[in-house]
């Protein structure tokens, strides 16, 4: 189980650090603007969970293909809210603790990926599988389903989970396919691939109305990229030199697709 | 691509070593689904700002 532990201990150094460092982004440019946001949904009517109308999970098909279709209008459901940090230091500490968390989990996913690849040697190709990472798991998504702030209007949530995971996996593949087979037809697929999921659209809420105002999102979507773009490169690079220092030994930059 | 020797855990055989990074990739996986994507109430709400912050599908 050696490879398994080395990896373990590599993605948790690595998560923590860059979870920490993303937590901290966070507290500055992402976090005020959600409270902001939260002031503007207590004004239209406390929070709402499912502003917009549920579509039925069985549409879930349906509603992907055809993105300007509206969902079925249903009732928003009716949800108690349930346990939840109290604002302030508890609030925050939760959400640093999510984002360590979350990081760990993507280290996890990065040094298991990149091993299959020959294993990230130093700090600089670090950078790059970082910014891989950042494109599969923030721009790809992000480009169909932008950060949404709370009081939002969204679709449903399955199937917007649905398509955020096959995009992922579609850009991971298709990225993987461009950077590793050197064939001009896979790398062809490789593009449709990342097209693809963007010609099916993303799951789009029937109504756009919504109290936040627009220089408040797009101030937000500016940034969560930003500070994702950070964490993933933190991520990387910090992969970089813990697994350096951890074989003892650096593959040379030129050994390397980076 | 690369040999045994800069890899983490030199000495493994190969299956073995692709299982171990499938089990790891797999875990974090794991972890992922629940700080993101789990549908807990609890778990949601704890990780509300950082869901909100890393554009995972929220609500």
């Amino acid at each position: 189980m050696s490879v398994f532990r080395n990896v373990v201990f590599v993605a948790a150094i690595a998560g923590l650090l860059a979870g920490l460092v993303l937590a901290c982004l966070q507290a500055y440019a992402t976090v005020p603007l959600i409270l902001k946001a939260e002031v503007y949904e207590q004004a239209a009517g406390g929070h709402e969970h499912a502003a917009a109308p549920a579509a039925p999970v069985a549409d879930a098909g349906t509603n992907a293909m055809s993105s300007a279709a509206p969902a079925p209008a249903a009732a928003p459901a009716e949800e108690e809210e349930g346990w939840a940090p109290a604002d302030g230091v508890e609030r925050f500490s939760f959400n640093v603790l999510s984002n360590v968390v979350t990081g760990i989990g993507f280290a996890l996913i990065l040094v298991a990926f990149s091993e299959f690849a020959g294993g990230i040697g130093n700090w600089r190709q670090g950078v790059f599988w970082g910014l891989a990472g950042f494109a599969v798991f923030t721009l790809a998504p992000g480009l169909g389903l932008p950060p949404e702030l709370p009081a939002m209007p969204a679709a449903d949530l399955i199937p917007r989970q649905a398509w955020w995971i096959s995009t992922v996996v579609a850009t991971a593949i298709g990225l993987a396919l461009i950077a590793f087979r050197r064939s001009l037809p896979l790398t062809v697929l490789a593009i449709v691939l990342i097209v693809a999921p963007h010609v099916v659209g993303a799951p789009q809420p029937a109504s756009y109305d919504t109290p936040i105002p627009e220089g408040l999102h797009h101030q937000f979507v500016v940034a969560v990229t930003l500070t994702n773009l950070v964490f993933w490169v933190v991520l990387g690079a910090v992969i970089g030199v813990v697994r350096g220092r951890f074989t003892g030994q650096s593959s040379s930059l030129r050994d390397s697709f980076a | 691509m690369n040999t045994a020797s800069v890899s983490l855990g030199a000495s493994t055989s190969l299956q073995s070593r692709f299982l171990q990074l499938a089990m790891a990739g797999l875990l974090g996986i794991f972890v992922i689904g629940f700080t993101g994507f789990s549908h807990i109430e609890a778990v949601h709400n704890a990780a509300h700002d950082a869901r909100h912050s890393m554009a995972f599908p929220c609500h």
